[in-house]
């Protein structure tokens, strides 16, 4: 029965959406006010409806209702109920459910804090948003419905895969699908803003919490995954540049792009066409990542099937959204005249550099990520594009950016003198090159110059506040109470881009890491990094759904223990499969890592590695979110201020 | 208001060409991955073109094994097929290999890391399907012919030479569109 509710209210939210589309457009074209206002009431009508489609399914998982297609293909009755609940998007429809809840989540939001929109702007954000939702609905409806009923039900499901027990990849991707489909926001803003034919600085300040929101939400999801890959899946690395994760990282590129272009648009009334071209392929992007995972088309290590037919309903989908959106753009982008003009060297322009830079690195990752597809279609050669690539093209491109990260915002808008900012970061450079020398002098080249970059831009962030609140030029309280008086967007940019310096940092320290293999029996130990390591037992553990096998592995230092680690690994018998559960010791330092292998003869082989300064990486990643979230902060309190509600259109 | 280069509409229109030209080569990709001509996750096996390598595989019952020299002078092509009965592939697969042998395509099957019982229990269950049958438990002919994993295919012409491989469960797509156009050509 619920399940049949629930399917009923997925196709009750496709109704909503279309209806969401075709009314608020054309209401909005039409200057009809009544059907204009419909639109908060039919963007929370979908997030209803399809919030009880979701839970119908999560409540299937919970109990295990294995006459459910979805819940027997994927569950299984001895799961913890957390894990049952999680796999509720662990698996490609349910997936595709969370996609749309999280689209509805975001036009009810539009509905909710948009009151200060012009209705007609508001309108035509929530009927795109709805347009895009009737046909993400229609595919889940379709062609992957989660609802669907098998008779006569199995007694056992067929479990769910054992990685995805973890806490980390049970929210992985509700935090990345926020990113990703909150892009759909900025991008239904463009489309707005093409079908009214105009952009001005209002606009580019309500568009900006969208796309930071989405922004802050997707840093904090590849940071989450790659985290996961590095802790839980014991693969010894934190970026592997596969495919499904450059298929995220495109769009995190190009949505850092558009915040900045945004405040172009705001600031300065320039870069409108770019800034929608930005929305556009940005949430394009986004969608495209869906589509190469869930198509199998690329070769992954997140091993997805070859699903064709799947893969081409997603690809028209895909079609669907874009075609039209770039077809509006390349009609009415010439309507949006700019009118600011600025020169080379200001604010502007650094943005620019920025843009340039930043869809340049975007440019790379999509050619050398589409590339062995596209050689297999054209020249019928097979081949991988690896790491070496990417670490190669990326570089040379990633310099220059983080270069002018700390020197945009020591320039003035609209035109710049390079001396004023050359004032206030003198020191900033002297500190990076002396602590880059002392770095080459230790270490080798590439550390010298990630550890250089990262103090850059840690410096350069103190430097700007610094300046700010002009420190040591007046008195100290005088400094400290305007640091409290700063606005908040400023403080925000500042802790964002040191964010990238302590990333930066933690990359840096990685490429110091040593690592090696050794078989011990219990009670022999082997010296590693400056540390002694005694494998102290082997022992067998049952669990819930797995049997494990436990080390305890000291690692000690002068004779004194430092930690003692217990790397293990699951076997799960009911889906045939094992796991291994890397044990990791952090003093946010240096991370001692520790995994089993294969166990014979009563002794067991471990890998150990010594990576400096690893947790910085996500540390750092933690901040730039968290730099998102301060200005967001901040441009709340300003979207609120200025009621601009009905200043076109009489109500 | 509206000064629009002539450069500038070409310009503006570029996205939606690039968009359109990558959505064709995606849906080609995608059809050719429906018929087995595209897969990004097989290893190309440099075997296709040469002669079958030297190997044997033992009696595994009711097959009693079979070697190169048996693949040499064959009356039909033949279909080399390694599978296992631990692999859930192999099962997958087995109903179209008892259709092709239905059609008249003989296939010779090598069983990859398995024991007798087992095999006696999958040839149960599914039927067997194989002219020829040969056990290689320790995967000496598995590394001879250079698989990667099961279940994996071979089409062999009449004078043993290897005409096409299969990294992949097959098909009835794969089947129509590859084999049998190749089983008819060198038959």
């Amino acid at each position: 029965m619920i399940p049949e509710l629930g399917n009923f209210a997925l196709a009750l939210a496709c109704c909503i959406a279309a209806t969401q589309a075709v009314l608020l457009l054309l209401g909005a074209q039409g200057r009809e006010v009544r059907l204009m206002a419909m639109a908060p009431g039919l963007a929370f009508g979908q997030l209803i409806a399809i919030g009880a489609s979701f839970a119908a399914l999560a409540w299937s998982n919970a109990v295990s209702d294995f006459s459910v297609r979805n819940v027997a293909e994927f569950s299984q009755s001895q799961a913890p109920l957390f894990y049952k609940v999680t796999g509720t998007w662990g698996n490609h429809d349910g997936s595709i459910l969370l996609w749309c809840l999280v689209l509805a989540i975001c036009g009810a939001a539009v509905g909710a804090f948009g009151s200060n929109l012009p209705a007609s702007l508001r309108a035509r954000v929530i009927g795109v948003l709805g347009a895009v939702a009737a046909g993400f609905l229609l595919f889940a409806l379709t062609a992957s419905n989660p609802f669907t009923r098998i008779w006569p039900p199995p007694m056992q499901g067929q479990g769910m895969n054992p990685l995805l027990q973890d806490p980390a990849l049970a929210i992985h991707p509700p935090i990345l699908y926020l990113g990703y489909v909150g892009f759909s926001v900025p991008f239904a803003f463009a489309i707005a803003a093409l079908l009214e034919g105009r952009i001005d600085a209002a606009w580019g300040r309500w568009v900006r919490p969208w796309a930071l929101t989405s922004w802050c939400f997707l840093t904090a999801g590849i940071a989450l995954g790659s985290w996961w890959a590095y802790y839980d899946l014991g693969w010894g690395g934190f970026w592997f540049w596969d495919p499904v994760e450059n298929s995220s990282l495109l769009p995190w590129l190009t949505g850092t792009a558009l915040i900045h272009s945004a405040i172009v648009v705001e600031k300065r009334e320039s870069l409108k066409t770019w800034t929608v071209l930005l929305a556009i392929v940005t949430f394009s992007l986004s969608l495209s990542g869906t589509f190469l995972t869930r198509s199998g088309i690329l070769n992954s290590v997140h091993a997805f099937a070859v699903a064709p037919t799947r893969g081409l309903f997603i690809l028209a989908l895909l079609g669907l959204v874009m075609v039209p959106s770039l077809l509006l753009f390349a009609l009415r982008a010439p309507v949006l005249a700019p009118a600011g003009l600025f020169a080379v060297l200001s604010r502007e322009g650094a943005i620019v550099l920025n843009n340039i830079l930043l869809c340049s690195i975007a440019a790379v990752v999509f050619t050398g990520t589409l590339y062995p597809p596209f050689a297999a279609l054209l020249a019928g050669e097979q081949l991988s594009v690896g790491a070496p690539f990417f670490n190669s093209t990326v570089l040379p491109l990633a310099v220059p950016l983080v270069l002018a990260m700390s020197i945009g915002p020591a320039l003035s808008w609209k035109r710049a003198e390079l001396f004023p900012a050359f004032l206030r970061l003198w020191w900033a450079a002297l500190a990076a090159a002396a602590v880059g020398i002392v770095a080459a002098l230790g270490w080798h080249g590439l550390a010298a110059l990630g550890f250089a970059g990262a103090a850059w831009l840690i410096l350069g962030a103190l430097a700007d506040i610094a300046q700010r609140i002009r420190l040591f030029r007046i008195r100290f309280s005088e400094s400290f109470a305007r640091l409290a008086g700063l606005p908040l967007g400023a403080i925000g940019a500042a802790v964002a881009h040191a964010g990238l310096g302590v990333t930066i940092a933690g990359i840096a320290g990685m490429t110091l890491a040593s690592q090696r293999v050794v078989f011990l029996h219990p009670g022999q130990s082997t010296d590693f990094a400056g540390y002694r390591w005694t494998l102290q037992s082997l022992d067998r553990v049952p669990g819930p759904d797995f049997v494990s096998r436990v080390a305890s592995l000291e690692a000690s230092r002068n004779g004194r223990t430092v930690a003692v680690l217990h790397p293990a690994d699951r076997k799960f018998p009911v889906q045939g499969t094992a796991v291994t559960d890397t044990a990791i010791r952090t003093n946010l330092l240096v991370d001692l890592y520790s995994a089993l292998g294969n166990v014979r003869n009563g002794g067991a082989e471990v890998r150990l590695r010594y990576d400096p300064l690893a947790p910085w990486i996500w540390l750092g990643a933690v901040v730039m979110a968290l730099g998102g979230g301060l200005s967001l902060a901040d441009r709340r309190l300003r979207v609120g201020a200025p009621a601009r509600r009905g200043a076109r259109v009489p109500v | 208001m509206e000064r629009v280069g002539i450069l500038r509409r070409p310009l503006l229109l570029m996205p939606l060409g690039a968009a359109v030209v990558g959505g064709i080569g995606f849906v080609e990709l995608l059809m050719r991955a429906e018929e087995g001509r595209y897969n990004p996750h097989t290893v190309p096996n440099l075997m296709v073109g040469h002669a079958v390598p030297p190997f044997s595989v033992g009696a595994a019952p009711p097959g009693t094994g079979f070697s190169t020299a048996d693949l040499q002078h064959l009356a039909k092509p033949v279909l080399v097929n390694f599978f296992a009965s631990w692999c859930v592939p192999c099962h997958a697969e087995a109903p179209l290999l008892m259709q092709l042998k239905a059609e008249g395509v003989p296939i010779w099957g090598i069983d990859y890391a398995d024991t007798e019982p087992a095999l006696g229990r999958f040839l149960a269950a599914d039927g067997n399907p194989f002219a020829r049958l040969g056990g290689d438990p320790k995967g000496e002919a598995a590394i001879a012919w250079g698989i990667s994993g099961v279940p994996e295919s071979f089409l062999i012409d009449r004078s043993g030479i290897i005409r096409w491989h299969l990294g992949d469960p097959l098909s009835p797509a794969i089947v129509s569109a590859q084999l049998i156009p190749l089983v008819r050509k060198y038959g």
